[in-house]
């Protein structure tokens, strides 16, 4: 199983402690953490699926590329973060 | 008369309620958080705030206990594409919220950037794209005033008849619809864009009305603080005339009609588009009461060193009696008034920058 964890600036508007899920892609990994957590999806995607803009996500510390579709592929050790982009303001 | 009325700002919902001859400012609401729209519906006591995250998106909120408690709702989104444009669109801002009409109690509206209308049949629980408007192929010519895209910014249901709506876009002129949303027309002849080539000034759809307010009594007075100027019309929007050579600009954003007297408006002046701050650094409010012949310049209480505030569209509101009127600016004050606008008095100087403030 993949482990998930969600950057702290998320935790102020919705539980979302550390999950599991079995591998396969971003988007397959994030469907079935959104079946248990079904408020999360619009805190990271927009309305058509794709990842917002100031969200990033980091597989075993790098960045994916993918952020339209969610296609890279996740291994069932892989470490998953969910982070914030900074902004000003 | 209103004893209370909410500030959206962009770092939280702050409500101001009436303690004697004051106004009293409660722990903020969403401290932090960008807040775009707020709605207090009278019908049901419903206090409704729109939330633009920025990272995490457009969210929105609803409390049955006046702000004690707050139940995240569903925000309006957009259909997922089918074929995957890459350029399908997503909801980035929730810029106006509005009661439906007395007869459809649980109804509510949003307007949003990029410009689109939805409607909730079950306050806020879920909502419904209105296709009839997105797919307007007059859309396409829309385009956006200050944002990257267009929105709309005005959502006028007309007490009589709920199902007669007008809206303002900015940049996509005035629309009406006679049955609730489900066919709609351009509206605003006699409104004049003198930033389009000579001969798209008169064109309907690519208006940019600032913002449109109603007279409650009389539905059919609308006033329009356009980009070029203010605008009046006796006729539902269906026409407009300019009110031209006001002093000392006409140039500004957001407008409140009075909700009794057709004759009367406020207006909030700023220098011009390149230059949207007060001019000569006076901030004044502009009321006229006799349907924009003369305006009095309302300055008791107000800036008169030099000041840069600027209202915007929707930081200007009266209360129900027309007597009380609040106003908040984008450098954080926030004042109001006892006595249609005659005197001021400022209850903060610290506030983040104002979006809207609202009557409850």
């Amino acid at each position: 199983m993949a482990r998930v964890e969600f950057t702290d600036n998320l935790q102020k508007h919705l539980a979302c402690p550390p999950m599991t899920a079995p591998g396969g892609t971003v988007r397959a990994v994030l469907d079935a953490i959104f079946e248990e957590n079904t408020t999360l999806r619009s805190y990271l995607l927009d309305d058509q699926g794709r990842l917002r803009k100031h969200v990033n996500i980091f597989i075993n510390g790098e960045m994916i590329r993918d952020c339209s579709n969610l296609s890279d592929p996740v291994a069932d050790n892989d470490r998953v973060f969910v982070f914030q982009a900074l902004s000003g303001g | 008369m209103s004893d209370v009325f909410y500030v959206a700002s962009r770092k939280g919902l702050f409500t101001y309620r009436r303690d004697g001859a004051d106004w009293v400012s409660g722990a903020p609401a969403f401290l932090g958080e960008p807040v775009s729209a707020v709605l207090k519906d009278k019908r049901d006591g419903a206090l409704y705030a729109a939330l633009n995250l920025g990272h995490f998106g457009v969210k929105l909120h609803r409390s049955d206990d006046d702000g004690a408690s707050w139940k995240e709702l569903p925000a309006p989104a957009f259909a997922k594409s089918a074929d995957g444009d890459e350029n399908a669109p997503s909801v980035e801002l929730v810029w106006t919220l509005a009661a439906g009409g007395a007869d459809e109690r649980d109804a509510i509206w949003a307007g949003t950037i990029p410009g689109a209308l939805f409607r909730s049949d079950d306050r806020g629980e879920s909502w419904k794209l209105i296709d009839s408007l997105w797919n307007q192929p007059e859309r396409q010519g829309w385009f956006g005033g200050g944002y990257d895209n267009p929105g709309i910014h005005s959502v006028l249901v007309d007490p009589r008849d709920s199902a007669k709506l007008t809206l303002g876009v900015s940049c996509g002129g005035i629309w009406k619809s006679d049955d609730r949303g489900v066919s709609w027309r351009l509206a605003g002849r006699g409104l004049r864009a003198a930033f389009l080539p000579p001969e798209q000034t008169n064109d309907l759809n690519t208006q940019d009305p600032h913002r449109l307010a109603l007279c409650k009594s009389a539905p059919d007075t609308i006033w329009c603080q356009h980009h070029n100027g203010v605008f009046l019309s006796r006729d539902g929007a269906d026409t407009f005339e300019e009110i031209r050579d006001i002093p000392p600009a006409v140039f500004g954003f957001a407008v409140a009609a009075h909700p009794n007297d057709p004759d009367t408006a406020w207006l909030v002046p700023g220098v011009k588009d390149e230059c949207r701050v007060p001019v000569d650094g006076k901030l004044i409010v502009n009321k006229t009461i006799d349907s924009g012949k003369t305006f009095f310049a309302m300055c008791d209480g107000l800036p008169q060193t030099p000041s840069y505030d600027l209202v915007y569209r929707h930081a200007l509101d009266v209360d129900e009696t027309g007597a009380r009127l609040a106003m908040g600016s984008t450098t954080g004050n926030l004042w109001a008034s006892d006595d249609g606008g005659q005197k001021w008095r400022a209850l903060s100087r610290h506030l983040p920058p104002v979006s809207q403030v609202a009557f409850g």
